[in-house]
């Protein structure tokens, strides 16, 4: 797992949010104060893992500090919690995307780190998709 | 903000400079300045200095290297609006009646590639999530999404702002690309080729500020300094620079630019009519245009129409980075903000040669980058 408390790597898997009793917004990943009222102690959620896409692209050149394969797909996705999330995509095509096309979380295989171990991280796939 | 006058500016060009250090670049602007100022030692009582990668006590070593300290020496982040910042903080110390006369400049050597800042956590490095170009291109589909800008109008800022730069002799590319060239460059990141993006490079930029009160009778009238507002973002929209994890569905939260922009017009008493001529943050070319749906240059939605309409050119209604901005500088982040008022102030002072904006007594310098931090400068004259 790339961090910890980002999420769960169950069948199905969950993105690790809050959300805040006293302005009810979601947010992503858990911080101890609101960032939008700045009240303490919002409540730990596991957000919803079905989602829309919202905008999208491919990052074709390997960034800093990334030693996984590209091209890969990088977007944003809608949630019904009322929040957007910036995520990776399995789909690195942008061609093969469309706006409001519905998604579902994955976690996926990143990249092999020193001791050998599979580092995973989340993403987001098109529904259904194999 | 009256009562605080730009007394002299200066600049090394932005560029890759192999040998020359932070410190040279620096100290190159500030003598340019200082000299244009006719200050010397001893004849500012502080400075701020700009710098994001430049490393502790920047401004101490270029002023050091002058033998020129003893004042307060304060460096200033505030990413890629840090020169912004730097300029706020001596304009507001001078109005106060702190200082009479304060010496701001920027001064930068970036890492040549892909911006890496300590901005990310390190598992967002990993996992990819850390991609700079992603969030733009992300933010350019956005703005074609909603306002009908398309790649080809990507292409046409860029070819605009490389052709207003192709005879700045402090641009780091000094040469017209067409259309055809943009679209035929590499896909950083959809809808992103590599022309449309800027380069982070290296430069120096230096601005003296004295209080009006205090100047020294010049014959000509001097440019002022009307307003220099920073503000930082709003959490809500997922694309901010100031690149959370997630956003609202809430789409009028202001930006940071927006806010700074407001501000600044009524620290002016101005408003985006009375402009003339504009730099604007151009890190990439839908940044340039949603800068003009930010400042307030046109209406939400309307930032092709603004450029098809050729108001945005030199020779048009209001010219926007007549300097070729940064796509034709490069961004050193420290400097470019300090670079932009070094261009305004020789635009209002008439001294442009064949990139003058014919009149211009009102202008206006934006930046906006990590943070997120966004500055809004107005120059009048």
């Amino acid at each position: 797992m790339v961090h910890p408390g980002l999420f769960t790597d169950g069948d199905p898997p969950a993105l690790l949010g809050s959300r805040c009793a006293a302005c009810g917004a979601s947010h992503f990943p858990r911080h101890d104060t609101c960032p939008y009222c700045a009240v303490p102690e919002p409540e730990a959620t596991e957000l919803s893992g079905a989602g829309t896409l919202w905008a999208w692209t491919a990052v074709t050149a390997p960034p800093p500090g990334y030693e996984g394969e590209t091209p890969y797909g990088m977007g944003v996705v809608e949630l019904p919690e009322g929040i957007r999330l910036i995520t990776r995509l399995t789909v690195s095509d942008p061609a093969a995307l469309a706006p409001g096309q519905a998604m579902e979380l994955r976690v996926v295989p990143l990249h092999t780190d020193g001791a050998g171990n599979e580092v995973v991280t989340f993403a987001f796939a098109p529904a259904g998709a194999p | 903000m009256s009562g605080v006058v730009v007394s002299g500016v200066g600049m090394h060009p932005f560029g890759r400079f192999e040998g020359v250090s932070t410190t040279d670049l620096g100290v190159s602007a500030v003598r340019a300045a200082l000299a244009e100022a006719g200050v010397g030692r001893g004849g500012f009582q502080a400075a701020f200095c700009a710098t994001a990668y430049g490393g502790v006590a920047t401004g101490h070593k270029v002023l050091s290297r002058l033998g020129m300290t003893g004042m307060p020496i304060v460096d200033v982040e505030a990413g890629c609006a840090s020169g912004g910042a730097a300029l706020m903080l001596a304009a507001g110390a001078i109005r106060a009646g702190q200082y009479d006369t304060v010496l701001v400049f920027g001064t930068e050597k970036m890492p040549r590639g892909i911006i890496r800042s300590s901005f990310f956590e390190t598992w967002q490095e990993e996992a990819g999530l850390a991609a700079t170009p992603a969030f733009f291109g992300l933010r350019a589909q956005r703005l074609s999404m909603t306002s009908g800008v398309t790649k080809q109008h990507l292409a046409q800022v860029v070819v605009k702002n490389r052709r207003q730069g192709a005879t700045n002799t402090d641009a780091m590319f000094q040469k017209e690309v067409s259309v055809e060239e943009v679209l035929a460059s590499r896909v950083v990141c959809e809808p992103l080729h590599l022309f449309m993006l800027c380069s982070p490079n290296e430069g120096a930029a230096a601005v003296v500020l004295t209080s009006a009160d205090g100047r020294v009778k010049s014959p000509s009238a001097p440019v002022t300094l009307a307003a220099a507002v920073l503000r930082s973002h709003l959490p809500g929209a997922v694309l901010s620079e100031s690149t959370p994890l997630s956003g609202l569905t809430d789409d009028t939260v202001p930006s940071p630019t927006t806010l700074a922009a407001r501000a600044a017009f009524e620290e002016a008493g101005l408003g985006p009519a009375d402009l003339h001529v504009v730099e604007c943050q151009d890190t990439d070319a839908a940044r340039e245009l949603l800068s003009y749906e930010e400042i307030g240059l046109c209406g939400r939605g309307a930032a092709a129409d603004l450029l098809d309409s050729g108001a945005t050119n030199l020779g048009g209604r209001l010219p926007v980075n007549p300097s070729g901005g940064l796509l034709s500088k490069g961004e050193p982040l420290g400097a470019s903000a300090l670079g932009q008022v070094v261009e305004l102030a020789r635009q209002l002072r008439g001294e442009c040669g064949s990139r003058q904006v014919g009149g211009a007594k009102t202008a206006l310098a934006h930046t906006v980058g990590r943070g997120a931090n966004a500055s809004v400068v107005i120059l009048t004259r």
